[in-house]
């Protein structure tokens, strides 16, 4: 049992690195009040700029061209979901048509952008991060589990967390990025502005997707291509509902489906299992959230204006 | 004078905010192109050429063939949303309509094609419908975002199809099912020798009686009249007497039997057979269409018109400008942009009109 656990958690942080980091991008945005249903695009967005800034740029696989790629992938992202934050806030579009398009748009323009400037529909990554023990906290009892053949990324994402958590409930910031999302016109009227703020929070949600998607590219992918768009994006949506709009509750979801994911792919590896009809396994993620929606639903605490536009003159 | 005014303000709103959003999508796209060093106006006439555009009946066959599914599709996702649903499940839907129909396709034999091939088309629909039952239910009862469940339905529908098409109906290859029976198929000798060849077939007959159905419930009944009351304030309708959450359930289930009807025409009339491991691309296609078309039923017969004459000129475009296929999704994601910031370019539009009409 300790062994199957020793073996299921580290790939299961492995993939709940990026499903976080994704989320958290999508929380920062509907706290200020914006819905990035383009979450997804925007990943892919980063994951191809840091495949391309490491692969063709740099052409350098070391740990500081890496730490580059992690960088240049949030930029894009941010940059990226700023087409987002115009249609939604500037020209007042719907919030969830506007991120569709992002999420149209983005494999077709990181595909056709990779096919013109590096020569192919995939970019390949010969080094990404290694796995390491990180250095005193794997060492804790039980717990240290979390922390042992790890990617550096995952401590990296663990600490934006809190920085997020301190920032949007410990700063003024953070009191006033939550009241566009609550209510705008009393915001308004309090001297913040709205639109700014909002801004804001597409830009910072789109930095934490698309690096998220660098993590996916300097981690477990392996290469860039059009299977980097493979629904975490939106599973990243339902994190965040699960996990009740909260830093820490998300941070609790996205393990929930990091865990479910690898034990499902695990469990077709098991002789023991492997006499079970494959479908309970393929389809155990999607089934598993769909239960875990219903149970959780129920009394949703989502952001009051999130999905709205916002305007002035509107009672 | 009313009256009038009135019909200016609907044709802003249907007619011009969508032909701008085109016109924008296509000046963009151009500018994208001279950025990467290609040749926009080479590129849009082999778009245009590859289409059958310019008189040659076989590329024309070929756009109609990619035009059946997305009308269905757009009109599922079309349906949804003005019902206030948004429905990013059209793909599954749409794979488990034509899964059951293949299915059905397959399983009997000696019908008449009079009974063999409209049962298999009813079974899709009905499958589809049935697919769309359960978020219809999760969103009615425990109030989950539709948009969250339809894409994991989506994910399930796709592994089902890949565990049971092997189980149920393995073909030559591992990744595909037996083809249909004759007597199932939507082709006809008729259609394919009048398109020189391509698969045109029955299946646009039912996209096009599906935009009249639409319309017709949509903006003559009583029953589509309460549908869009559910979605337009859910609290009002409940007010006024409607069953909400019946209401919620039944639009979920409309809209998915029309994807699931996409599914009918695509793999009884196309592909004649399953081919496991992806969705079908047009249940995505089907929001894009839906967007552009203004979710309005003779705004879709246009905008699947277009993405189809994009889809099919594709090819075209690459082999002659070699501009790489998956630009035609870029044109597409631009249009939609476009297209969503409508309430602010109907607002310009309307300064802009009154700029006019005062002179």
């Amino acid at each position: 049992m300790l062994e199957a656990l020793n073996n299921i958690v580290p790939l299961a942080i492995c993939f709940t690195t990026p499903l976080l980091i994704i989320a958290l991008g999508g929380l920062v945005s509907e706290r200020s009040g914006v819905v990035n249903i383009g979450l997804e695009g925007i990943l892919g967005f980063g994951a191809f700029t840091s495949a391309y800034v490491l692969n063709v740029v740099l052409n350098d696989f070391s740990f500081i061209s890496l730490c580059i790629a992690l960088v240049s992938g949030a930029i894009a992202g941010g940059f990226f979901s700023l087409i987002h934050a115009f249609a939604s806030i500037t020209m007042k579009a719907n919030q969830v048509i506007s991120g569709t398009a992002l999420n149209i748009l983005s494999p077709a323009l990181a595909i056709y952008l990779s096919r013109i400037f590096a020569g192919s529909a995939n970019i390949g990554i010969k080094q990404g991060f290694l796995k390491t023990n990180v250095p005193l906290l794997s060492k804790i009892p039980f717990l240290g589990v979390l922390f042992r053949d790890a990617y550096i990324t995952s401590l990296l994402v663990l600490i934006i967390v809190i920085i997020t958590w301190f920032i949007l409930y410990r700063r003024p910031l953070g009191l006033r990025l939550r009241s566009c999302g609550e209510n705008p016109h009393a915001a308004d009227s309090a001297g913040i502005n709205v639109n700014r703020m909002r801004y804001l929070g597409v830009f910072v949600s789109g930095t934490f997707a698309g690096l998220g998607g660098a993590i996916i590219i300097t981690t477990y992918a392996g290469e860039f291509s059009i299977n980097i768009y493979n629904g975490l994006g939106f599973l990243a949506l339902a994190a965040l509902i699960f996990g009740k709009w909260k830093p820490f509750g998300v941070l609790v979801a996205a393990l929930f489906f990091g865990i479910t994911k690898t034990s499902a792919e695990i469990s077709t590896m098991n002789n023991l299992l492997k006499e079970m009809p494959q479908i309970i396994f393929t389809t155990f993620p999607y089934v598993a959230t769909l239960i875990a929606l219903v149970v959780f639903s129920k009394n949703s605490v989502s952001p009051k204006a999130a999905g709205e536009p916002f305007e002035a003159g509107k009672r | 004078m009313d009256s009038s005014k009135r019909i200016i303000s609907a044709m802003i709103r249907y007619f011009l905010v969508p032909l701008l959003a085109v016109i924008f999508g296509f000046f963009i796209c151009s500018i994208i192109m001279i950025i990467s060093w290609q040749d926009p106006v080479k590129a849009f006439h082999a778009l245009f050429e590859g289409a059958g555009l310019f008189g040659n009946i076989r590329r024309f066959g070929y756009t109609l063939l990619a035009m059946t599914p997305l009308i269905l599709t757009g009109l599922s996702v079309a349906l949804a949303f003005r019902t206030g649903l948004f429905n990013i499940g059209a793909a599954g839907q749409m794979l488990m309509g034509g899964f059951t129909a293949v299915l059905v396709g397959i399983s009997f034999t000696n019908l008449p094609i009079i009974i063999h091939l409209p049962l298999a088309v009813i079974s899709a629909l009905v499958a589809g419908s049935l697919w769309a039952f359960i978020p219809g239910l999760l969103k009615a009862r425990y109030r989950v975002h539709e948009v969250v469940s339809t894409i994991m339905m989506n994910w399930i529908s796709m592994w089902s199809v890949y565990y049971f098409v092997p189980k149920l109906i393995k073909g030559g290859y591992e990744t595909e099912s037996l083809p249909i029976q004759e007597t199932a198929s939507l082709r006809t000798d008729f259609l394919t020798n009048l398109f020189e060849g391509t698969d045109v077939n029955l299946g646009i007959f039912i996209s096009i009686l599906s935009i009249i159905v639409v319309w017709w419930l949509l903006d003559k009944t009583t029953f589509g009249y309460e549908l869009k009351a559910t979605g337009f304030n859910k609290d009002s309708a409940k007010y006024a007497g409607m069953k909400v959450n019946r209401n919620i359930i039944l639009s979920m289930m409309i809209s998915g039997g029309l994807a699931g009807l996409a599914g009918a025409t695509y793999y009884l009339g196309f592909t004649n057979k399953i081919i496991i491991g992806s969705l079908p691309s047009q249940g995505y296609d089907g929001i894009s269409v839906a967007l552009i078309g203004a979710n309005h039923p003779v705004g879709i017969l246009v905008s699947s018109f277009l993405l189809a004459i994009i889809q099919s000129g594709s090819d075209q475009m690459d082999a002659i400008a070699n501009v790489p296929n998956e630009f035609v999704s870029i044109i597409v994601a631009v249009i939609i942009l476009f297209a969503a910031t409508n309430k602010t370019m109907k607002l310009w539009l309307d300064k802009f009109k009154k700029i006019i009409f005062r002179r």
